[in-house]
Protein backbone atom coordinates (compact mmCIF):
# COMPACT_ATOMS: atom_id res chain seq x y z
CA UNK A 1 0.00 0.00 0.00
CA UNK A 2 2.85 2.36 0.87
CA UNK A 3 6.35 1.94 -0.48
CA UNK A 4 9.44 4.11 -0.11
CA UNK A 5 12.40 3.39 -2.37
CA UNK A 6 15.50 5.13 -1.03
CA UNK A 7 13.56 8.36 -0.48
CA UNK A 8 15.26 11.60 0.48
CA UNK A 9 13.72 14.99 1.14
CA UNK A 10 15.96 18.02 1.15
CA UNK A 11 14.15 21.19 2.21
CA UNK A 12 14.78 24.54 0.58
CA UNK A 13 16.93 25.44 3.57
CA UNK A 14 19.31 22.63 2.64
CA UNK A 15 18.27 20.51 5.61
CA UNK A 16 17.51 16.89 4.94
CA UNK A 17 14.20 15.81 6.51
CA UNK A 18 14.69 12.35 5.14
CA UNK A 19 18.03 11.00 3.92
CA UNK A 20 17.37 7.78 2.05
CA UNK A 21 14.62 5.67 3.56
CA UNK A 22 13.13 2.46 2.19
CA UNK A 23 10.10 0.73 3.61
CA UNK A 24 7.00 -1.16 2.59
CA UNK A 25 3.61 -1.23 4.26
CA UNK A 26 1.20 -3.92 3.10
CA UNK A 27 -2.50 -3.10 2.73
CA UNK A 28 -4.18 -3.26 6.11
CA UNK A 29 -0.90 -3.02 7.97
CA UNK A 30 -0.43 -0.74 10.97
CA UNK A 31 2.89 0.78 11.94
CA UNK A 32 4.27 3.45 14.26
CA UNK A 33 7.04 5.84 13.35
CA UNK A 34 9.19 6.88 16.29
CA UNK A 35 12.35 8.84 16.78
CA UNK A 36 13.72 11.97 18.40
CA UNK A 37 12.57 15.39 17.49
CA UNK A 38 13.87 16.24 14.05
CA UNK A 39 14.36 12.59 13.09
CA UNK A 40 12.08 12.99 10.08
CA UNK A 41 8.77 11.49 11.26
CA UNK A 42 6.62 14.35 10.02
CA UNK A 43 8.59 14.52 6.79
CA UNK A 44 7.84 10.87 6.12
CA UNK A 45 4.10 11.38 6.58
CA UNK A 46 4.08 14.59 4.55
CA UNK A 47 5.60 12.77 1.60
CA UNK A 48 2.77 10.25 1.71
CA UNK A 49 0.08 12.98 1.84
CA UNK A 50 1.95 14.97 -0.80
CA UNK A 51 2.34 17.96 1.51
CA UNK A 52 5.93 17.70 0.33
CA UNK A 53 7.47 15.99 -2.65
CA UNK A 54 10.50 13.71 -2.49
CA UNK A 55 13.72 15.17 -3.83
CA UNK A 56 15.20 11.71 -4.41
CA UNK A 57 13.85 8.16 -4.64
CA UNK A 58 10.31 7.05 -5.25
CA UNK A 59 7.18 7.05 -3.13
CA UNK A 60 4.32 4.70 -4.00
CA UNK A 61 0.88 4.92 -2.43
CA UNK A 62 -2.12 2.82 -3.37
CA UNK A 63 -0.44 1.62 -6.57
CA UNK A 64 0.53 5.08 -7.78
CA UNK A 65 3.96 6.58 -8.11
CA UNK A 66 3.63 9.94 -6.37
CA UNK A 67 6.64 11.34 -8.21
CA UNK A 68 4.67 11.08 -11.41
CA UNK A 69 1.42 12.43 -10.03
CA UNK A 70 0.42 15.67 -11.72
CA UNK A 71 -0.33 18.64 -9.51
CA UNK A 72 -3.99 18.65 -10.50
CA UNK A 73 -4.34 15.05 -9.32
CA UNK A 74 -3.00 15.84 -5.85
CA UNK A 75 -6.48 16.62 -4.42
CA UNK A 76 -7.75 13.23 -5.59
CA UNK A 77 -4.75 11.55 -4.02
CA UNK A 78 -5.42 13.32 -0.71
CA UNK A 79 -8.97 11.99 -0.70
CA UNK A 80 -7.47 8.51 -0.41
CA UNK A 81 -5.20 9.49 2.45
CA UNK A 82 -6.83 10.60 5.70
CA UNK A 83 -4.57 12.86 7.77
CA UNK A 84 -4.70 13.53 11.50
CA UNK A 85 -2.58 16.22 13.15
CA UNK A 86 -1.49 17.07 16.65
CA UNK A 87 -3.05 20.53 16.33
CA UNK A 88 -6.25 19.05 14.81
CA UNK A 89 -6.46 21.65 12.01
CA UNK A 90 -10.18 22.18 12.50
CA UNK A 91 -12.17 25.13 11.20
CA UNK A 92 -13.22 27.09 14.23
CA UNK A 93 -15.95 29.02 12.49
CA UNK A 94 -17.85 25.84 11.69
CA UNK A 95 -19.71 23.24 13.66
CA UNK A 96 -18.36 19.79 14.45
CA UNK A 97 -20.72 18.37 11.84
CA UNK A 98 -19.49 20.74 9.12
CA UNK A 99 -15.88 20.04 10.00
CA UNK A 100 -16.34 16.31 9.66
CA UNK A 101 -18.41 16.70 6.47
CA UNK A 102 -15.69 18.75 4.78
CA UNK A 103 -13.93 15.90 2.89
CA UNK A 104 -17.29 14.69 1.58
CA UNK A 105 -18.45 18.16 0.53
CA UNK A 106 -15.15 18.69 -1.23
CA UNK A 107 -15.59 15.39 -3.06
CA UNK A 108 -19.03 16.45 -4.28
CA UNK A 109 -21.07 13.93 -2.31
CA UNK A 110 -24.85 14.25 -2.03
CA UNK A 111 -26.54 15.73 0.99
CA UNK A 112 -28.17 12.56 2.33
CA UNK A 113 -25.07 10.44 1.96
CA UNK A 114 -23.12 13.10 3.85
CA UNK A 115 -25.64 13.08 6.70
CA UNK A 116 -25.42 9.32 6.96
CA UNK A 117 -21.65 9.11 6.82
CA UNK A 118 -20.97 11.96 9.24
CA UNK A 119 -23.31 10.41 11.76
CA UNK A 120 -21.53 7.07 11.39
CA UNK A 121 -18.17 8.77 11.89
CA UNK A 122 -19.45 10.67 14.93
CA UNK A 123 -20.64 7.40 16.36
CA UNK A 124 -17.26 5.75 15.84
CA UNK A 125 -15.40 8.47 17.76
CA UNK A 126 -18.18 8.65 20.35
CA UNK A 127 -19.17 12.25 19.68
CA UNK A 128 -22.86 11.84 18.79
CA UNK A 129 -24.68 14.77 20.34
CA UNK A 130 -21.80 17.17 19.81
CA UNK A 131 -22.39 17.75 16.12
CA UNK A 132 -23.88 21.24 16.59
CA UNK A 133 -21.06 22.37 18.90
CA UNK A 134 -18.14 24.44 17.75
CA UNK A 135 -14.63 23.01 18.14
CA UNK A 136 -13.56 25.69 20.66
CA UNK A 137 -16.21 24.50 23.09
CA UNK A 138 -14.72 21.00 23.10
CA UNK A 139 -11.89 19.54 25.19
CA UNK A 140 -8.55 18.72 23.58
CA UNK A 141 -9.42 15.03 23.43
CA UNK A 142 -12.77 15.76 21.85
CA UNK A 143 -11.22 18.07 19.30
CA UNK A 144 -8.76 15.36 18.40
CA UNK A 145 -11.64 12.94 17.93
CA UNK A 146 -13.32 15.43 15.58
CA UNK A 147 -10.08 15.52 13.60
CA UNK A 148 -10.05 11.72 13.51
CA UNK A 149 -13.70 11.56 12.42
CA UNK A 150 -12.92 13.98 9.61
CA UNK A 151 -10.00 11.81 8.48
CA UNK A 152 -12.00 8.61 8.37
CA UNK A 153 -15.40 9.88 7.20
CA UNK A 154 -14.54 9.37 3.53
CA UNK A 155 -13.29 5.85 4.29
CA UNK A 156 -9.80 6.37 2.87
CA UNK A 157 -7.68 3.23 2.48
CA UNK A 158 -4.77 4.98 4.21
CA UNK A 159 -4.82 6.91 7.47
CA UNK A 160 -1.86 8.98 8.68
CA UNK A 161 -1.54 10.50 12.13
CA UNK A 162 1.23 12.87 13.19
CA UNK A 163 1.55 12.78 16.99
CA UNK A 164 -2.18 12.42 17.49
CA UNK A 165 -1.76 12.08 21.25
CA UNK A 166 0.93 14.71 21.69
CA UNK A 167 -1.20 16.96 23.87
CA UNK A 168 -3.33 14.36 25.60
CA UNK A 169 -3.02 12.69 29.00
CA UNK A 170 -2.12 8.96 29.10
CA UNK A 171 -5.73 7.91 29.62
CA UNK A 172 -6.96 9.79 26.51
CA UNK A 173 -3.91 8.71 24.55
CA UNK A 174 -4.76 5.09 25.16
CA UNK A 175 -8.36 5.68 24.06
CA UNK A 176 -7.21 7.24 20.82
CA UNK A 177 -4.84 4.38 20.15
CA UNK A 178 -7.67 1.92 20.82
CA UNK A 179 -9.67 3.75 18.19
CA UNK A 180 -6.83 3.38 15.69
CA UNK A 181 -6.57 -0.32 16.41
CA UNK A 182 -10.28 -0.63 15.64
CA UNK A 183 -9.90 1.15 12.31
CA UNK A 184 -6.99 -1.07 11.45
CA UNK A 185 -9.11 -4.12 12.19
CA UNK A 186 -11.52 -3.13 9.41
CA UNK A 187 -8.64 -2.98 6.94
CA UNK A 188 -7.36 0.60 6.98
CA UNK A 189 -3.62 0.93 6.46
CA UNK A 190 -2.31 3.09 9.29
CA UNK A 191 0.90 4.98 9.87
CA UNK A 192 1.24 6.90 13.11
CA UNK A 193 4.13 9.11 14.15
CA UNK A 194 4.64 9.45 17.89
CA UNK A 195 7.11 10.16 20.67
CA UNK A 196 5.33 7.88 23.07
CA UNK A 197 7.50 4.78 22.74
CA UNK A 198 6.23 3.21 25.95
CA UNK A 199 2.60 3.31 24.82
CA UNK A 200 3.46 2.02 21.37
CA UNK A 201 5.55 -0.89 22.55
CA UNK A 202 2.67 -2.18 24.61
CA UNK A 203 0.47 -2.41 21.49
CA UNK A 204 2.78 -4.91 19.83
CA UNK A 205 2.53 -3.37 16.36
CA UNK A 206 5.28 -2.71 13.89
CA UNK A 207 7.63 0.13 14.87
CA UNK A 208 9.79 2.06 12.45
CA UNK A 209 12.46 3.99 14.30
CA UNK A 210 14.04 6.99 12.60
CA UNK A 211 17.19 8.90 13.37
CA UNK A 212 18.49 11.82 11.35
CA UNK A 213 16.35 10.96 8.38
CA UNK A 214 17.32 7.32 8.19
CA UNK A 215 15.59 4.17 9.35
CA UNK A 216 17.50 3.01 12.40
CA UNK A 217 15.34 0.04 13.16
CA UNK A 218 12.19 -1.48 11.68
CA UNK A 219 10.50 -4.33 13.56
CA UNK A 220 8.50 -5.23 10.48
CA UNK A 221 11.23 -5.14 7.87
CA UNK A 222 11.78 -8.38 5.95
CA UNK A 223 14.77 -10.15 7.39
CA UNK B 1 2.12 3.68 -27.81
CA UNK B 2 3.49 7.04 -26.77
CA UNK B 3 5.43 7.46 -23.58
CA UNK B 4 2.66 9.51 -22.06
CA UNK B 5 0.00 6.91 -22.77
CA UNK B 6 2.17 4.17 -21.32
CA UNK B 7 2.63 6.11 -18.14
CA UNK B 8 -1.11 6.67 -17.88
CA UNK B 9 -1.75 2.98 -18.34
CA UNK B 10 0.69 2.12 -15.58
CA UNK B 11 -0.72 4.70 -13.17
CA UNK B 12 -4.25 3.81 -12.03
CA UNK B 13 -6.58 6.79 -12.52
CA UNK B 14 -8.73 8.49 -9.91
CA UNK B 15 -12.47 8.11 -9.71
CA UNK B 16 -14.08 11.49 -10.21
CA UNK B 17 -17.48 11.79 -8.69
CA UNK B 18 -19.63 14.06 -10.85
CA UNK B 19 -23.31 13.97 -10.08
CA UNK B 20 -24.70 16.96 -12.00
CA UNK B 21 -27.59 17.58 -9.61
CA UNK B 22 -25.33 17.62 -6.58
CA UNK B 23 -22.89 19.79 -8.48
CA UNK B 24 -25.55 22.35 -9.35
CA UNK B 25 -26.85 22.33 -5.81
CA UNK B 26 -23.34 22.97 -4.50
CA UNK B 27 -22.97 25.88 -6.88
CA UNK B 28 -26.21 27.43 -5.68
CA UNK B 29 -25.13 26.87 -2.09
CA UNK B 30 -21.74 28.45 -2.69
CA UNK B 31 -23.30 31.44 -4.43
CA UNK B 32 -25.63 32.01 -1.51
CA UNK B 33 -22.87 31.46 1.03
CA UNK B 34 -20.74 34.04 -0.77
CA UNK B 35 -23.62 36.52 -0.64
CA UNK B 36 -24.06 35.69 3.04
CA UNK B 37 -20.40 36.47 3.73
CA UNK B 38 -20.78 39.83 2.00
CA UNK B 39 -23.90 40.54 4.04
CA UNK B 40 -21.97 39.88 7.23
CA UNK B 41 -19.92 43.02 6.58
CA UNK B 42 -22.57 45.29 5.11
CA UNK B 43 -20.57 48.50 5.39
CA UNK B 44 -17.42 47.19 3.76
CA UNK B 45 -19.43 45.46 1.05
CA UNK B 46 -21.48 48.56 0.37
CA UNK B 47 -18.39 50.73 0.11
CA UNK B 48 -16.70 48.40 -2.35
CA UNK B 49 -19.92 48.07 -4.34
CA UNK B 50 -20.39 51.86 -4.33
CA UNK B 51 -16.92 52.43 -5.75
CA UNK B 52 -17.65 49.87 -8.46
CA UNK B 53 -21.04 51.50 -9.02
CA UNK B 54 -19.54 54.94 -9.53
CA UNK B 55 -16.92 53.52 -11.86
CA UNK B 56 -19.64 51.94 -13.98
CA UNK B 57 -22.08 54.85 -13.71
CA UNK B 58 -19.67 57.44 -15.02
CA UNK B 59 -19.10 56.10 -18.54
CA UNK B 60 -22.65 54.72 -18.74
CA UNK B 61 -24.18 58.07 -17.89
CA UNK B 62 -21.95 59.95 -20.30
CA UNK B 63 -22.68 57.45 -23.01
CA UNK B 64 -26.41 57.88 -22.58
CA UNK B 65 -26.01 61.64 -22.62
CA UNK B 66 -24.10 61.58 -25.88
CA UNK B 67 -26.65 59.19 -27.31
CA UNK B 68 -29.36 61.63 -26.38
CA UNK B 69 -27.50 64.51 -27.97
CA UNK B 70 -27.19 62.53 -31.17
CA UNK B 71 -30.91 61.89 -31.19
CA UNK B 72 -31.43 65.59 -30.63
CA UNK B 73 -29.68 66.52 -33.86
CA UNK B 74 -32.50 64.85 -35.73
CA UNK B 75 -35.23 66.75 -33.99
CA UNK B 76 -33.63 70.17 -34.05
CA UNK B 77 -34.80 72.50 -36.81
CA UNK B 78 -31.84 73.46 -38.88
CA UNK B 79 -30.01 70.27 -38.14
CA UNK B 80 -29.28 69.96 -41.81
CA UNK B 81 -31.07 71.39 -44.81
CA UNK B 82 -31.13 70.85 -48.54
CA UNK B 83 -32.01 73.60 -51.03
CA UNK B 84 -33.43 72.43 -54.35
CA UNK B 85 -33.28 74.95 -57.21
CA UNK B 86 -36.01 74.08 -59.68
CA UNK B 87 -35.81 74.30 -63.42
CA UNK B 88 -36.88 77.76 -64.67
CA UNK B 89 -39.25 76.29 -67.19
CA UNK B 90 -41.49 74.83 -64.50
CA UNK B 91 -44.86 76.45 -63.90
CA UNK B 92 -45.98 77.27 -60.38
CA UNK B 93 -48.41 74.41 -60.63
CA UNK B 94 -45.64 71.97 -61.55
CA UNK B 95 -43.39 73.31 -58.79
CA UNK B 96 -46.10 72.65 -56.24
CA UNK B 97 -46.39 69.13 -57.60
CA UNK B 98 -42.70 68.51 -57.16
CA UNK B 99 -42.85 69.80 -53.58
CA UNK B 100 -45.68 67.45 -52.80
CA UNK B 101 -43.82 64.44 -54.17
CA UNK B 102 -40.77 65.31 -52.08
CA UNK B 103 -42.75 66.10 -48.94
CA UNK B 104 -44.33 62.67 -49.10
CA UNK B 105 -40.95 60.87 -48.79
CA UNK B 106 -40.35 59.41 -45.34
CA UNK B 107 -36.77 60.66 -45.22
CA UNK B 108 -38.12 64.18 -45.56
CA UNK B 109 -39.61 65.92 -42.56
CA UNK B 110 -40.61 69.10 -44.28
CA UNK B 111 -40.44 70.60 -47.75
CA UNK B 112 -41.22 74.30 -48.23
CA UNK B 113 -41.68 75.84 -51.64
CA UNK B 114 -40.49 79.37 -52.38
CA UNK B 115 -42.05 80.28 -55.70
CA UNK B 116 -40.25 82.46 -58.25
CA UNK B 117 -42.38 85.48 -57.31
CA UNK B 118 -41.73 85.00 -53.62
CA UNK B 119 -38.06 84.61 -54.29
CA UNK B 120 -38.01 87.80 -56.23
CA UNK B 121 -39.86 89.66 -53.51
CA UNK B 122 -37.49 88.47 -50.83
CA UNK B 123 -34.50 89.30 -52.94
CA UNK B 124 -35.78 92.80 -53.53
CA UNK B 125 -36.34 93.38 -49.84
CA UNK B 126 -33.07 91.97 -48.68
CA UNK B 127 -30.57 92.89 -51.29
CA UNK B 128 -31.51 96.45 -52.22
CA UNK B 129 -30.90 95.58 -55.86
CA UNK B 130 -34.58 96.03 -56.62
CA UNK B 131 -34.07 98.68 -59.33
CA UNK B 132 -31.46 96.59 -61.07
CA UNK B 133 -33.92 93.72 -61.29
CA UNK B 134 -36.51 96.02 -62.81
CA UNK B 135 -34.21 96.48 -65.77
CA UNK B 136 -34.52 92.82 -66.64
CA UNK B 137 -37.52 91.84 -68.64
CA UNK B 138 -38.03 88.57 -66.83
CA UNK B 139 -37.59 87.10 -63.31
CA UNK B 140 -34.10 85.52 -63.24
CA UNK B 141 -34.65 83.67 -59.96
CA UNK B 142 -35.62 79.99 -59.87
CA UNK B 143 -38.19 78.53 -57.51
CA UNK B 144 -36.62 76.87 -54.48
CA UNK B 145 -37.74 73.98 -52.30
CA UNK B 146 -36.21 73.94 -48.81
CA UNK B 147 -36.03 70.37 -47.55
CA UNK B 148 -35.49 69.37 -43.95
CA UNK B 149 -34.54 65.69 -43.70
CA UNK B 150 -36.47 63.59 -41.21
CA UNK B 151 -34.86 61.76 -38.30
CA UNK B 152 -33.92 58.73 -40.33
CA UNK B 153 -31.93 60.89 -42.74
CA UNK B 154 -30.49 63.27 -40.17
CA UNK B 155 -26.89 62.02 -40.25
CA UNK B 156 -24.48 63.70 -42.65
CA UNK B 157 -24.20 60.55 -44.69
CA UNK B 158 -27.94 59.98 -44.97
CA UNK B 159 -28.56 63.63 -45.82
CA UNK B 160 -26.04 63.40 -48.60
CA UNK B 161 -27.65 60.26 -49.88
CA UNK B 162 -31.00 62.04 -49.92
CA UNK B 163 -29.46 64.94 -51.81
CA UNK B 164 -28.04 62.54 -54.40
CA UNK B 165 -31.47 61.04 -54.95
CA UNK B 166 -33.05 64.43 -55.37
CA UNK B 167 -30.38 65.43 -57.86
CA UNK B 168 -31.78 62.73 -60.11
CA UNK B 169 -35.08 64.57 -60.45
CA UNK B 170 -35.53 66.02 -63.93
CA UNK B 171 -37.28 69.11 -62.51
CA UNK B 172 -34.37 69.98 -60.25
CA UNK B 173 -31.43 71.89 -61.68
CA UNK B 174 -29.25 72.24 -58.63
CA UNK B 175 -29.07 70.72 -55.18
CA UNK B 176 -27.25 72.46 -52.38
CA UNK B 177 -26.68 70.72 -49.08
CA UNK B 178 -25.90 72.57 -45.89
CA UNK B 179 -24.17 70.08 -43.65
CA UNK B 180 -21.88 72.32 -41.61
CA UNK B 181 -23.79 72.03 -38.39
CA UNK B 182 -24.49 68.33 -38.69
CA UNK B 183 -20.88 67.58 -39.53
CA UNK B 184 -19.69 69.57 -36.57
CA UNK B 185 -22.09 67.87 -34.21
CA UNK B 186 -21.17 64.47 -35.52
CA UNK B 187 -17.51 65.20 -35.04
CA UNK B 188 -18.18 66.33 -31.50
CA UNK B 189 -20.22 63.25 -30.62
CA UNK B 190 -17.61 61.01 -32.17
CA UNK B 191 -14.89 62.64 -30.10
CA UNK B 192 -17.01 62.29 -26.99
CA UNK B 193 -17.70 58.66 -27.77
CA UNK B 194 -14.02 57.97 -28.14
CA UNK B 195 -13.38 59.74 -24.87
CA UNK B 196 -16.01 57.66 -23.18
CA UNK B 197 -14.47 54.51 -24.60
CA UNK B 198 -11.11 55.44 -23.12
CA UNK B 199 -12.78 56.34 -19.84
CA UNK B 200 -14.66 53.03 -19.84
CA UNK B 201 -11.42 51.17 -20.34
CA UNK B 202 -9.72 52.98 -17.49
CA UNK B 203 -12.63 52.59 -15.11
CA UNK B 204 -13.05 48.92 -16.02
CA UNK B 205 -9.43 48.45 -15.06
CA UNK B 206 -10.21 50.27 -11.82
CA UNK B 207 -13.10 47.88 -11.13
CA UNK B 208 -10.80 44.91 -11.78
CA UNK B 209 -8.28 46.31 -9.32
CA UNK B 210 -10.91 47.04 -6.67
CA UNK B 211 -12.48 43.60 -6.86
CA UNK B 212 -9.06 41.97 -7.15
CA UNK B 213 -7.79 43.70 -4.05
CA UNK B 214 -10.94 42.95 -2.06
CA UNK B 215 -10.72 39.29 -3.00
CA UNK B 216 -7.01 39.23 -2.20
CA UNK B 217 -7.75 40.43 1.34
CA UNK B 218 -10.52 37.87 1.61
CA UNK B 219 -8.12 35.12 0.59
CA UNK B 220 -5.65 36.28 3.22
CA UNK B 221 -8.36 36.28 5.87
CA UNK B 222 -9.37 32.76 4.99
CA UNK B 223 -5.83 31.47 4.66
CA UNK B 224 -6.33 28.86 7.36
CA UNK B 225 -9.57 27.59 5.88
CA UNK B 226 -8.02 27.26 2.44
CA UNK B 227 -5.17 25.20 3.89
CA UNK B 228 -7.56 22.86 5.61
CA UNK B 229 -9.80 22.27 2.59
CA UNK B 230 -6.70 21.60 0.51
CA UNK B 231 -5.66 19.03 3.11
CA UNK B 232 -8.90 17.12 2.76
CA UNK B 233 -8.65 17.02 -1.01
CA UNK B 234 -10.34 20.11 -2.41
CA UNK B 235 -9.50 20.84 -6.03
CA UNK B 236 -8.34 24.30 -7.04
CA UNK B 237 -11.64 24.79 -8.86
CA UNK B 238 -13.54 24.06 -5.66
CA UNK B 239 -11.46 26.50 -3.65
CA UNK B 240 -11.67 29.18 -6.31
CA UNK B 241 -15.44 29.06 -6.63
CA UNK B 242 -16.56 30.95 -3.51
CA UNK B 243 -14.18 33.78 -4.32
CA UNK B 244 -15.40 33.97 -7.90
CA UNK B 245 -18.96 34.14 -6.64
CA UNK B 246 -17.99 36.97 -4.33
CA UNK B 247 -16.52 38.80 -7.30
CA UNK B 248 -19.74 38.30 -9.25
CA UNK B 249 -21.84 39.59 -6.35
CA UNK B 250 -19.65 42.66 -5.97
CA UNK B 251 -20.03 43.30 -9.69
CA UNK B 252 -23.79 42.85 -9.58
CA UNK B 253 -24.20 45.11 -6.54
CA UNK B 254 -22.00 47.67 -8.26
CA UNK B 255 -24.12 47.43 -11.40
CA UNK B 256 -27.32 47.98 -9.42
CA UNK B 257 -25.81 51.01 -7.72
CA UNK B 258 -24.66 52.30 -11.11
CA UNK B 259 -28.20 52.01 -12.50
CA UNK B 260 -29.51 53.91 -9.50
CA UNK B 261 -26.91 56.64 -9.96
CA UNK B 262 -27.46 56.99 -13.69
CA UNK B 263 -31.23 57.10 -13.31
CA UNK B 264 -30.97 59.73 -10.60
CA UNK B 265 -28.43 61.72 -12.62
CA UNK B 266 -30.51 61.72 -15.79
CA UNK B 267 -33.55 62.62 -13.73
CA UNK B 268 -31.77 65.68 -12.40
CA UNK B 269 -30.86 66.74 -15.94
CA UNK B 270 -34.36 66.31 -17.32
CA UNK B 271 -35.51 69.85 -16.52
CA UNK B 272 -32.56 71.85 -17.84
CA UNK B 273 -32.39 69.69 -20.96
CA UNK B 274 -36.03 70.31 -21.70
CA UNK B 275 -35.48 74.04 -21.29
CA UNK B 276 -32.51 73.85 -23.61
CA UNK B 277 -34.51 71.90 -26.17
CA UNK B 278 -37.25 74.48 -25.87
CA UNK B 279 -34.83 77.16 -26.99
CA UNK B 280 -34.39 75.24 -30.22
CA UNK B 281 -38.15 74.98 -30.69
CA UNK B 282 -38.07 71.31 -30.06
CA UNK B 283 -39.99 69.22 -27.59
CA UNK B 284 -37.56 66.67 -26.23
CA UNK B 285 -37.51 64.08 -23.49
CA UNK B 286 -34.22 62.79 -22.19
CA UNK B 287 -34.21 59.02 -22.63
CA UNK B 288 -33.83 57.16 -19.37
CA UNK B 289 -31.81 53.93 -19.45
CA UNK B 290 -32.85 51.81 -22.39
CA UNK B 291 -33.27 48.07 -21.93
CA UNK B 292 -30.09 47.54 -23.96
CA UNK B 293 -28.08 49.80 -21.66
CA UNK B 294 -29.59 48.10 -18.60
CA UNK B 295 -28.62 44.70 -19.94
CA UNK B 296 -25.09 45.87 -20.70
CA UNK B 297 -24.60 47.22 -17.19
CA UNK B 298 -26.20 44.21 -15.53
CA UNK B 299 -24.00 41.74 -17.39
CA UNK B 300 -20.89 43.90 -17.61
CA UNK B 301 -20.72 44.53 -13.85
CA UNK B 302 -20.78 40.88 -12.77
CA UNK B 303 -18.41 39.97 -15.61
CA UNK B 304 -15.89 42.55 -14.45
CA UNK B 305 -16.31 41.28 -10.89
CA UNK B 306 -15.72 37.72 -12.02
CA UNK B 307 -12.65 38.69 -13.98
CA UNK B 308 -11.20 40.73 -11.10
CA UNK B 309 -11.76 37.86 -8.68
CA UNK B 310 -10.27 35.41 -11.17
CA UNK B 311 -7.10 37.46 -11.49
CA UNK B 312 -6.72 37.73 -7.72
CA UNK B 313 -7.48 34.07 -7.11
CA UNK B 314 -5.05 32.94 -9.80
CA UNK B 315 -2.28 34.97 -8.25
CA UNK B 316 -2.83 34.30 -4.57
CA UNK B 317 -4.49 30.91 -4.16
CA UNK B 318 -1.65 28.78 -5.46
CA UNK B 319 0.68 30.36 -2.89
CA UNK B 320 -1.29 28.80 -0.08
CA UNK B 321 -0.16 25.23 0.47
CA UNK B 322 -0.82 23.15 3.56
CA UNK B 323 2.13 21.93 5.55
N1 LIG C 1 9.53 23.09 6.10
C1 LIG C 1 10.80 22.81 6.47
N2 LIG C 1 11.79 23.57 6.00
C2 LIG C 1 13.07 23.31 6.34
N3 LIG C 1 13.43 22.30 7.12
C3 LIG C 1 12.48 21.50 7.63
C4 LIG C 1 11.11 21.71 7.32
N4 LIG C 1 10.39 20.77 7.94
C5 LIG C 1 11.27 20.01 8.61
N5 LIG C 1 12.52 20.44 8.44
C6 LIG C 1 13.73 19.82 8.98
O1 LIG C 1 13.75 18.46 8.62
C7 LIG C 1 14.15 17.67 9.71
C8 LIG C 1 13.09 16.64 10.04
O2 LIG C 1 11.92 17.33 10.47
P1 LIG C 1 10.59 16.59 10.85
O3 LIG C 1 9.55 17.63 11.09
O4 LIG C 1 10.30 15.55 9.86
O5 LIG C 1 10.97 15.91 12.23
P2 LIG C 1 10.08 15.14 13.27
O6 LIG C 1 10.67 13.83 13.46
O7 LIG C 1 8.66 15.22 12.87
O8 LIG C 1 10.29 16.04 14.56
P3 LIG C 1 9.27 16.34 15.75
O9 LIG C 1 9.24 15.14 16.62
O10 LIG C 1 9.87 17.51 16.44
O11 LIG C 1 7.97 16.66 15.13
C9 LIG C 1 14.44 18.63 10.84
O12 LIG C 1 15.82 18.86 10.89
C10 LIG C 1 13.70 19.89 10.46
O13 LIG C 1 14.41 21.03 10.92
MG1 LIG D 1 6.93 16.13 13.62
Amino acid sequence: MIRFDNVAKRYATGREGLAGASLHLAPGEMAFVTGHSGAGKSTLLKLIGLLERATRGQVWVNGRNLNKLRQRDVPYHRREVGMIFQDHRLLHGRTVFDNIALPLVVAGMGHQEIQRRVRAALDKVDLLGKERSHPVSLSGGEQQRVGIARALVSKPPVLLADEPTGNLDPELSREIMELFLQFNQVGVTMLIATHDVALVERLGKRIIQLREGRILHDTGAPA
Amino acid sequence: MTGKARRKAKQPGFRRNRNPVTWLLRHAQMALAALGRLAQQPLGTLMTAAVIGIAIALPSGLYLLVNNVRDLTGSWDGGSSISLFLNQSLSDQQARGVREVIARRDDVAEARLISRQQALKEFRQRSGFGEALDLLDHNPLPAVILVRPSRIASSALATERLAKTLEGFREIDLVRVDLQWVRRLEAITRTLERGILVLSGLLSAAVLLIVGNTIRLEIQNRHNEIEVVKLVGATDAFIRRPFLYEGVWYGLLGALIAILLVTAGLGLMQDPVQRLAGLYQSGFDLDILTSGALLTILTGGPLLGLLGAWLAVGRHLSRIQPE
